[in-house]
């Protein structure tokens, strides 16, 4: 290849290598080649290789690993990355002034195709700042005086949080009003508390479980309080919003045949049946499956409940006509599959709030239950062959 | 004062040890220049390493001279004690045996403490608290009575010095170069607000500070054991008002101390700027009001 991509592949080789390396190392043993056998005998001078494992124990293997990245190396490799951003930039023919981390991820991923199916084995281009993690500078200044008031503790950054909200939550004690005995409810829908890792990352400090459950313990004693505008944004700051499942349903767009009909359609499937569901906006609770009247395509009682389910759950029982096809499966499964079909279609006629409810129901989630293959040794999935005592 | 000096040179020794750079100088001193007048004729100019020397010499030991430098007397009184509640221990039940010297006595059933004793040993512990935050030294306060625990890290951290009001760990002190590392360094001062612990049974840092050869100051009731800590300060760790005079008193000194550091600096400074510019300048008149 050209002269550029040599460093380009050179920055990536090392990347990759301290990848792979720093996984090797992580292991606590791994295999070398470094005990020889010497075959006594007259004429044998052969070294025979033995493969033995050999534990590292030593004691302060993680200092030293913590060690090796200091600030220059870490400056270093920021370098690196960049000159290698820009080779790989020319190397595509974009603009390096322009060019994004998602059009690194792209680059990458044309250039070395990889096969392997663990997504974090691939080769990987990403800022130091992804890949060597987060670490403490020294704490302390040149007379040997550390800089935090808390540094002795330990766990400097979250004692000084807790001290920080205990302080909070003294002063809004003490300028509440004594009468009101009332507590604030405030809407916290939508939104969650950090959980223990996330905390953990803020502060670059490894926290107990214990400590992480005090820590939200005060928070909340804190909004029992009656909190001002500051409070609640500091309070924000430790709290991540959650997307409402709802809202994620895709809702097909409803459609109009040649005669001015609003219909929608839907697709279910159910073990190994799929079907396909034309919802009419206006009816009077006509089902037709594969051209057959429901009643005459499934003669059991069971499945026709099924099929009536999702328009009894909304009142709508004679509102709509349906027509849908059908195929593959067994009774039961091609039942399931047009309730599905019929759920998804009739979310376009619906309120958000009915949508939410079927949601709820569970009429908008495909059933995962698959037939359990049969095993070797087995008569079928769980059922063994016959046990004789003798 | 006479613990005072015979402990501070095991401090600096030990200084010497952990931090050779700056004590070094300030060991080597006294074996020159004690008997040297500090306000002489204008000196010849000197060589500057020696000059920063015999000045580093005269700052430190200056204060070792004087019984009370810092003037801690005038912070409290037995009076002040008296209205704080220090005096007031616990049940008889409780009595630790070697608290027996410092009790006055017993009024129905609750240990009192005698307040002359606590005023001397008080005395002498805040001298040694402003010596050591005069040396620049790294003072520690230790306590794990929950109720107290968010005034003490306030008061330490208003002084600029350090707090551990939570929960300790194993080996912070004696393991403190795997747990912090190897180049950290430790306190030169652990000051206790409360000995026990929240089960009632000694602190660690008691015992790992004396293994470590930390000079502690403790406020010790009734109940504790004042064996372990070098200044012990015989008086109540219960009552608020109590815990609020003796953070405020140790606040004080400690502020004082470090002020008193800054002027004497900045006073050897203006001297040796003095002394090397003109011949014939007098020598300014040093006044030591504390």
């Amino acid at each position: 290849m050209a002269a550029p991509c040599v460093p380009c592949g050179r920055v990536l080789s090392r990347r990759l290598s301290h990848a792979v390396r720093a996984s090797l190392c992580r292991r606590p043993g791994y295999w070398t080649t470094s005990a020889f056998d010497w075959q006594t005998g007259p004429r044998s001078q052969l070294l025979k290789l033995i493969h033995t494992t050999v534990v590292t124990t030593k004691k302060n293997a993680h200092v030293s690993r913590q060690q090796s990245y200091t600030q220059e190396f870490i400056k270093k490799q920021i370098e690196e990355f960049n000159i290698g951003k820009r080779h790989l930039a020319n190397m595509m023919g974009e603009d390096p002034e322009t060019f994004t981390e998602e059009d690194i991820d792209r680059a990458i991923a044309y250039l070395f195709p990889s096969g392997l199916f663990e997504k974090r084995a691939r080769p990987i281009m990403k800022h130091p700042e992804h890949i060597f993690p987060k670490q403490r500078a020294i704490q302390w200044g040149e007379d040997g005086r550390p800089f935090h008031f808390l540094f002795y503790t330990g766990k400097q950054s979250y004692y000084s949080l807790m001290h920080e909200v205990y302080g909070k939550v003294l002063q809004l004690e003490k300028h509440r009003d004594p009468l009101s005995e009332k507590t604030e409810f405030r809407d916290l829908i939508g939104s969650r508390w950090l959980i223990k890792e996330e905390l953990e990352e803020m502060l670059v400090e490894k926290l107990s479980d214990q400590d992480y459950a005090q820590f939200i313990r005060l928070l909340e004693k804190l909004l029992t309080l009656p909190c001002g505008p500051a409070e609640e944004e500091f309070v924000q700051k430790f709290r991540r919003s959650i997307t409402i499942q709802s809202k994620k349903q895709l809702i097909e767009p409803v459609q109009y045949d040649g005669r001015g009909l609003a219909f929608s359609t839907g697709t279910g499937r159910r073990k190994s049946a799929t079907a396909e569901a034309v919802v009419y906006e206006h009816g009077s609770g006509k089902i037709h499956v594969n051209g057959v009247d429901y009643l005459l395509y499934f003669p059991v009682t069971q499945d026709r409940e099924q099929l009536m389910f999702p328009f009894h759950f909304l009142d709508r029982l004679e509102k709509h006509d349906v027509t849908c096809t059908v195929s593959g499966g067994g009774r039961s499964a091609q039942a399931g599959a047009i309730r599905l079909a019929m759920s998804k279609a009739l979310c376009s006629f619906i309120t958000e709030d009915e949508v939410e409810w079927l949601r709820q129901a569970g009429l908008l989630t495909p059933d995962p239950r698959i037939r359990e293959r049969k095993k070797p040794g087995q008569e079928g999935a769980r059922r063994k062959f016959t046990w004789k005592k003798r | 004062m006479a613990p005072a000096p015979a402990l501070l040179t095991p401090l600096l020794c030990a200084g010497v040890r952990r931090w050779p750079g700056f004590l070094q100088k300030a060991a080597l001193g006294p074996a020159g220049q004690n008997g040297r007048m500090v306000t002489g004729a204008p000196a010849p100019a000197v060589s500057e390493p020696q000059d920063s020397y015999e000045l580093q010499s005269r700052i430190l030991n200056v204060p070792l001279q004087h019984s009370d430098f810092f003037n801690v007397k005038e912070l409290f009184s037995v009076k002040s004690l008296f209205e704080a509640r220090v005096h007031l221990g616990h049940k008889a039940g409780c009595r630790h045996r070697f608290m027996e010297p410092y009790i006055f006595g017993n009024r129905l059933g609750q240990d009192i403490i005698d307040l002359d004793q606590t005023a001397l040993n008080l005395q002498q512990a805040l001298n040694f608290t402003a010596h050591v935050a005069y040396r620049k030294g790294i003072i520690l306060f230790v306590s794990r009575n929950r109720q107290f625990s968010y005034l003490i890290e306030n008061t330490a951290r208003d002084c600029g010095e350090y707090a551990h009001t939570r929960y300790f760990k194993g080996g912070l002190l004696t393991n403190a170069q795997l747990l912090f590392g190897p180049t950290v360094r430790l306190p030169d001062l652990i000051i206790f607000l409360h000995t026990l612990n929240n089960v009632f049974e000694p602190h660690v840092a008691v015992r790992d500070a004396a293994k470590m050869n930390i000079p502690t100051v403790g406020i010790v009731d009734t109940n504790c054991n004042p064996c372990l800590i070098t200044y012990p300060v015989p008086g109540n760790d219960d009552s608020p008002q109590a815990i609020q005079l003796f953070c405020q008193l140790f606040q004080t000194t400690i502020n004082r101390a470090k002020e008193k550091r800054r002027q004497m600096e900045a006073l050897h400074r203006l001297q040796s700027r003095d002394s090397e510019g003109s011949a014939t300048s007098s020598a300014p008149d040093k006044s030591h009001s504390p």
